[in-house]
C-alpha cells in the first residue's frame, strides 16, 4: 500500500489544478465520518483553507434501513458554515458503490442548496453501482473477494487491507 | 401483564422492535436511544427537518385516550421521519359502533400500516396488540393506563443528560400524583438503570402506590427533607381525571404542602433543574415564578420529545424490518 503522505500531497496537488481550472473560491471541507474527516481534515491543512472541517454522520439518508435497520452508532452531523451558495469540498477515504456519496449529497442538500460540491475520495475500489466519480481520487486499487480496505486513524494515518471472515 | 417484556421488545439479535416500557431494557440500549436521540436533534435544527428513514412507511397515531402534546410530537417526529402519518382518535370512531380493539387494529394492519403509536387507558394493552394481535407492526406505547410512558421517561432522560452530563452521581425527586402516574413509573425505572445515585419520591401516602420503596426509590412526605441536596426535580400533574374519591383535601392544600415555590426550591442543590411532563398546573403543582424560571428546562423536554420519539420510532421500525427480512430468508449485506 502506497504512503498516505504521498496519496496526501498528490491530491492536494490534483486539487489546487481542478480550484483553479473552475475558479473556485472559498472551498468549505465537509468529511464524512470517519475516515472521510480525518482525510478532509489533511487536505485542509495543505489547502490551507480558512473554513472549519464540517462532519457528515449519514446514518439516517442510508439506502439499506430497510433491509438492515439502522445502524447502532450515529452521532450528530456538524457542518460549522452556511452551505447555501456554498462550493463545498466532500471527502471519503474509499469510494466503491457510490451510495455513501449520494446518501451524502441527499444529507447535504437538506442544510441548503451548494452552489457547487466537488468530490475527493483517498482510494478508488471501482465496482460502481451508481454513476458517481470522484474529481480527485489519491489511489486506485482492486480488492480480492473476501477484502475490504480500512482507514486508520487519526493519529498518523494508514491504510490497511483487511480479511473478511466467512459470514 | 407479560413477564417477558423484553423479549417481546427486542429481536433475536438484541435490537428494538417494540417500544413497550422501560422496563426489560438495559443501560446500553438507553444510552443508545439517547445517542440516536442526540443526533435527531441537529436535524431539527436543518433548514429541511425531515430524513428519509421512514419514507414511505404508515405511521397510525391510535389514541384511545385525548392527549393533545404526546399526539402532536409522535405527529411531528414521523413527519420528520418522512413517514405518512394517519391520526385516529378511536374514542370516536370505531369503538362506539361496537368493533372490538383486535379486528379495529387487524383492519389497520390490512390497510398495510408499519407502525402503531398506542394510547390506552388499560395498562398492558400496547403489550396485548404487540404479542396477540399484530407482532408485525411496530408498537409504540404512548402511555397505558397506569402502567408506563416510556418516551416521556426518555425525553425527560434526555433533559437531564444535556444539562448534568451523566447520570451517576445525581439525586432525583419525583414530586406529587406518583400514585396515578405512569411517568412515575417509567422515570424511576429509567433513572434506576441508567445508574442515578438515588431516586426520591415526596408525595402523601394517598398519592403513593402500596409498595413505593418496590420500585426503587426512597420515600419522604415533607418537601424540606426530601429536597435536601437534590439535583434534579420532577413535578408530577394532578391527574384529576384519574383521582377516584377524595385523596386530597383540597388542591390549595396540596399547593402549600407539595407546590414547588422558590421558597421551596431553595432546599434543592443550587441550580438543580426543574421539570414537568406538562400540562402543567400552574398554581397547584409549581408556581409560575419556578416554572418560568432560570432553572426550568420545562420547554426543552418538549423540543426532546420529537428527537427522543424519532429515535425510538425509526429503531423499532428497522427492528421490526429486520425481522421481516430474516423471515423471508433473503440475504442482508451492504457497503
Amino acid at each position: 500500500m502506497q504512503d498516505i503522505e504521498q496519496l496526501l500531497d498528490r491530491m492536494t496537488d490534483d486539487l489546487r489544478e481542478h480550484i483553479n481550472a473552475r475558479g473556485l473560491s472559498s472551498l468549505c471541507p465537509v468529511g464524512i465520518r470517519t475516515g472521510g474527516v480525518w482525510v478532509a481534515q489533511a487536505l485542509r491543512e495543505r489547502l490551507g483553507i480558512q473554513a472549519e472541517c464540517g462532519e457528515l454522520d449519514i446514518t439516517f439518508y442510508r439506502d439499506d434501513f430497510s433491509r438492515i435497520g439502522l445502524h447502532p452508532r450515529v452521532s450528530p452531523s456538524r457542518l460549522p458554515f452556511e452551505t447555501e451558495g456554498q462550493h463545498l469540498l466532500l471527502v471519503d477515504d474509499v469510494i466503491m458503490s457510490g451510495r455513501t456519496i449520494r446518501a451524502a449529497m441527499n444529507e447535504l442538500f437538506d442544510y441548503g442548496r451548494p452552489e457547487s460540491i466537488t468530490l475527493a475520495a483517498l482510494v478508488d475500489l471501482g465496482r460502481r453501482e451508481l454513476p458517481i466519480q470522484p474529481d480527485v481520487t489519491g489511489t486506485h486499487e482492486t480488492l480480492g473477494p473476501r477484502q475490504r480496505i480500512k482507514l486508520r486513524g487519526p493519529e498518523s494515518l494508514e491504510l490497511a487491507v483487511e480479511e473478511v471472515p466467512d459470514a | 401483564m407479560p413477564e417477558t417484556s423484553r423479549d417481546l421488545q427486542l429481536t433475536a439479535d438484541g435490537e428494538l422492535r417494540h417500544f413497550l416500557a422501560i422496563e426489560g431494557l438495559d443501560q446500553a440500549l438507553l444510552t443508545r436511544i439517547l445517542d440516536t436521540a442526540d443526533s435527531f436533534i441537529e436535524v431539527g435544527e436543518r433548514t429541511i427537518k425531515k430524513v428519509p428513514l421512514l419514507r414511505g412507511r404508515t405511521v397510525v397515531n391510535l389514541f384511545f385516550e385525548p392527549s393533545t402534546r404526546t399526539r402532536s410530537t409522535f405527529e411531528l417526529a414521523a413527519k420528520r421521519l418522512s413517514a405518512d402519518v394517519l391520526n385516529l382518535d378511536i374514542g370516536t370512531s370505531a369503538t362506539s359502533k361496537g368493533e372490538s380493539l383486535s379486528d379495529t387494529l387487524l383492519n389497520l394492519r390490512a390497510m398495510a400500516s408499519d407502525m402503531f403509536v398506542m394510547r390506552h387507558s388499560q395498562s398492558g394493552a400496547p403489550h396485548f396488540v404487540a404479542q396477540s394481535v399484530t407482532p408485525d407492526v411496530a408498537i409504540i406505547n404512548a402511555g397505558d393506563g397506569r402502567h408506563e410512558h416510556p418516551t416521556q421517561a426518555m425525553l425527560d432522560m434526555l433533559t437531564i443528560r444535556q444539562h448534568m452530563k451523566t447520570f451517576s452521581g445525581l439525586r432525583v425527586a419525583i414530586v406529587g400524583d406518583v400514585q396515578h402516574s405512569r411517568v412515575a413509573r417509567s422515570q424511576i425505572r429509567a433513572l434506576n438503570t441508567l445508574g442515578v445515585d438515588e431516586v426520591r419520591l415526596i408525595a402523601p401516602d394517598t398519592l403513593l402506590p402500596h409498595e413505593p420503596e418496590a420500585l426503587g426509590a426512597r420515600v419522604f412526605h415533607r418537601m424540606e427533607e426530601g429536597l435536601r441536596n437534590v439535583d434534579v426535580i420532577i413535578m408530577l400533574r394532578l391527574q384529576h381525571e384519574r383521582m377516584e374519591g377524595a385523596l386530597l383535601p383540597s388542591e390549595s392544600e396540596f399547593y402549600r404542602m407539595y407546590g414547588l415555590t422558590r421558597e421551596k426550591l431553595a432546599y434543592a442543590n443550587p441550580g438543580a433543574l426543574v421539570m414537568h411532563p406538562g400540562p402543567i398546573n400552574r398554581g397547584v403543582e409549581i408556581e409560575s415564578a419556578v416554572a418560568d424560571g432560570p432553572q426550568s428546562v420545562i420547554l426543552g423536554q418538549v423540543t426532546n420529545g420529537i428527537a427522543v420519539r424519532m429515535a425510538v420510532m425509526s429503531m423499532s421500525m428497522g427492528g421490526q424490518l429486520n425481522e421481516r427480512q430474516s423471515a423471508t430468508g433473503e440475504g442482508v449485506a451492504s457497503t
